[in-house]
């Protein structure tokens, strides 16, 4: 019981943080109903409180002091440091929102954004499509069935940086396995990471095979969960195989495929490990995307800018924020209950 | 489900947590009677394959001479050092004691206040011996933040074999370079150069050799997007265009010694740090087959960078003593006389080269006037940061996503941005 309050209570504080005004509910709550919540579940508000004090510190606290950061002309020479005898104070200084104004107004930011979009769409697109195929193929009895589940699963299995690595070896120009194919057909080899448009399509390709194996499991979860007396009346009816797909699989799909369309959208639009290990962006910037060009200021030029790359990682959780509530929206009008 | 995902977020969180608390435990030590002792952790950035293990042999040595002395010794690839070192020595954990840091960045540290002064301490020895070349950048506002361990500079390594096939003679400038390259395509099927594509460091013989400069430290001025820079990004262009060179935008440490090695390609543009690893490819089984001449000249002459390596001094580190004391050994003269002898590194003492190690070497012999006729750069703290914004557009020229003037103008307005106040 005990167990059952707690969850309905951090349900509804969850809802409060998240939802805000949206929720339109109507009525302001009266000021007794916290004090009657706080006598009758004050157990369930003492079980959450650890979960709260944990993610309060570890979420908002880099939250609040990179928001802060991109307010400021933070960089590396004038953070406070203190190494052995140098005792270094801090001395960068509140800029307002000059940071926001110069990657709004300059080219760098739209740029990328601009290749992120396509990033992010063509390999959300692609992904989704490749996994319905082949959650498709799965659901129907055929031999070695399982074997083949288990092959599809694989690149989930294997650690993201092994695979991403292996695929850099597969993609090297001179020495790789690809253009040795290539070569024993005849075919000039392809300058795969070399060349801004074929490194576009790598690192895509890449993550779509990284990410298909999640699409594929999640819809044909969704698949099974479709009675099969619904094919059964449909076929009776002399509907076509295309009728039944358009008809009963999507809308019978459809919770599943937009909860999966949303976080593989949040994933890919930060997904860092396949640029970063694959091309670091390059060539030149070829491949940038947000969070590798954030990244990239915080870590890799010197002096480290601190106050930039906060800029950016705000305006991506912004973005995002965006995304989902629009996303929301849309499939609320739809009459989805989100 | 939403248990689940609580419950997962929860052990995430833990476990986050329990990654950062632990942070490595560093014995301290020092001189308690006179003797030294503690654990000195010095981070290597030479090649790994061929000069860590030498580097790591001589490190050790340093046991010997003090029993309660623990050096651990820890290699870092190059590529990563700098930005690892400013992350531990900033954290204020897991910092090396000592680190070998490129000439370049030695400023920067000393800038950022991460290094110890060491003038006055036990790592200073003989000071006098060092070239004046090579102490220049251990340098920083009157102080010196480190001991120099090895100079450098850059030629062409040439695969003699090759040019024999060919028929060809070393090129002496770029005009040569091109006409050499197509008879080696011709009569050989290889390809001439390799370049490298993906460090902006290549770039420079050839901007040097137009007779350019990233930036003039004495007039306050950034002259890389003057008609000299164009003009280099030009010339790399055209030899990468023309198919005298080929070159890559990622791994090009690797392809480029891949590919050298195998004798796919005939020439490279490389440095002393390149030649033990070279010697253990396949084509130079027989050592005499590789040729080391200097870079082709450009338009305006013929220039080379001087780079090297000095040692440093964690400013935090917990063991001065002991670390001052592994600097001091680790660049005194057998030592570098040593290197000079099985890796043919150059010495940055005068006195190591008249050891008969160094006598011995080729390398060591032929690379001594190049040094000192090198270019050098400004040893300012922000010359370790030239190279981000430089190697991004390097690379966009070379694969074709820029022109050689917007790329100079574009390298010219970062430098500005960077370099507060300057022409």
């Amino acid at each position: 019981m005990a167990v059952h309050t707690s969850q309905s209570v951090a349900k509804a504080a969850g809802d409060d943080v998240a939802r805000g005004p949206s929720r339109g509910t109507g009525n302001p709550p009266p000021p007794s109903r916290l004090r009657r919540a706080m006598s009758v579940h004050w157990y369930a508000w003492a079980m959450v409180a650890p979960v709260v004090i944990v993610i309060g510190v570890i979420i908002g606290y880099p939250l609040v002091r990179g928001i802060y950061l991109s307010l400021t002309d933070a960089n590396e020479r004038n953070v406070a440091r203190s190494i052995g005898v140098n005792e270094l104070p801090a001395t960068y200084s509140f800029v307002g929102v000059d940071n926001y104004v110069d990657a709004l107004t300059g080219t760098q930011f739209l740029g990328t954004l601009g290749w992120t979009l396509v990033w992010t769409v063509s390999c959300v697109g692609i992904t989704f499509c490749l996994g319905m195929g082949l959650a498709n193929i799965l659901n129907r009895r055929i031999a070695g069935r399982s074997a083949y589940r288990m092959a599809l699963i694989l690149p989930w299995a294997i650690p993201g940086f092994v695979s991403v690595f292996a695929w850099r070896f597969l993609y090297n120009e001179d020495r790789g396995l690809l253009n040795k194919i290539l070569g024993g057909a005849g075919i000039d080899g392809i300058p795969w990471l070399n060349d801004p448009t074929w490194a576009k399509f790598s690192v895509i390709a890449v993550n779509v095979w990284l990410g298909v194996p999640f699409m594929m499991v999640a819809l044909l979860g969704g698949l099974q969960s479709i009675p099969s007396e619904q094919y059964e009346a449909a076929e009776m009816d002399g509907a076509t195989a295309w009728q039944r797909f358009r008809h009963i699989t999507l809308p019978g799909l459809r919770p599943v495929s937009t909860t999966v369309i949303l976080l593989s959208t949040i994933w890919t639009f930060n997904m860092f490990p396949v640029i970063f290990l694959l091309t670091r962006g390059g060539p030149g910037e070829a491949t940038q995307i947000l969070v590798t060009q954030a990244y990239k200021f915080s870590f890799e030029i010197s002096p480290r800018d601190f106050a930039q790359s906060s800029t950016w990682g705000v305006l991506i959780l912004v973005l995002l924020m965006l995304f989902a509530m629009v996303y929301r929206r849309v499939l609320r009008t739809q009459g989805d209950n989100w | 489900m939403r248990r689940g995902i609580t419950a997962t977020a929860l052990v995430a969180a833990l476990a986050l947590a329990a990654t950062a608390c632990g942070s490595d435990d560093e014995s301290g030590g020092g001189k308690s009677s006179g003797e030294l002792s503690g654990t000195v952790t010095w981070w290597d950035t030479s090649t790994v394959g061929s000069e860590d293990k030498v580097f790591k042999k001589i490190a050790e040595g340093f046991e010997k001479k003090h029993p309660k002395v623990d050096v651990k010794y820890v290699n870092v690839p190059f590529g990563e050092a700098q930005n690892k070192f400013k992350n531990a020595a900033q954290a204020g954990a897991g910092a090396p004691d000592v680190i070998r840091s490129e000439v370049a960045w030695t400023p920067e540290f000393a800038d950022l206040g991460y290094l110890a002064p060491l003038d006055g301490t036990s790592a200073l020895k003989d000071e006098g011996d060092f070239l004046e070349q090579a102490a220049a950048s251990t340098k920083y506002n009157g102080k010196t933040y480190a001991v120099p361990q090895v100079i450098d500079s850059m030629g062409i390594f040439y695969n003699k074999k090759i040019f024999k096939d060919a028929g060809v003679e070393v090129p002496k400038n770029i005009g040569d370079l091109k006409t050499v390259s197509k008879t080696i395509k011709e009569k050989t099927g290889k390809t001439g150069l390799y370049l490298r594509g993906d460090d902006a460091y290549w770039f420079l013989s050839f901007l040097y050799g137009e007779g350019g400069d990233l930036v003039d430290a004495s007039s306050k001025t950034v002259t890389v997007d003057k008609p000299e820079g164009v003009k280099a990004f030009k010339t790399v262009k055209d030899l990468v265009d023309s198919g005298a060179a080929k070159t890559d935008a990622t791994d090009g440490w690797e392809n480029m010694q891949s590919s050298f090695k195998d004798g796919k390609v005939a020439m490279m543009i490389n440095g002393p740090w390149a030649v033990a690893d070279t010697l253990a490819g396949k084509e130079f089984a027989d050592k005499a087959n590789l040729g080391i001449s200097p870079v082709p000249a450009g338009s305006a002459g013929q220039g080379a960078p001087q780079g090297g390596h000095n040692l440093g001094v964690y400013a935090g580190s917990k063991n001065l003593e002991a670390s001052y004391a592994f600097v001091e050994y680790m660049t005194s003269v057998e030592t570098q006389a040593q290197t000079a002898g099985e890796l043919n590194l150059l010495p940055t003492r005068t006195s190591a080269y008249s050891k008969q190690a160094a006598v011995d070497s080729e390398i060591v012999q032929f690379f001594k006037p190049v040094v000192e006729t090198a270019v050098e750069r400004p040893w300012i703290p922000e010359t370790g940061s030239l190279f981000a914004p430089l190697v991004t557009e390097y690379t966009k020229v070379l694969t074709g996503q820029t022109t050689p003037e917007k790329a100079a103008s574009a390298t010219g307005d970062s430098y500005r941005k960077l370099l507060k106040g300057w022409k």
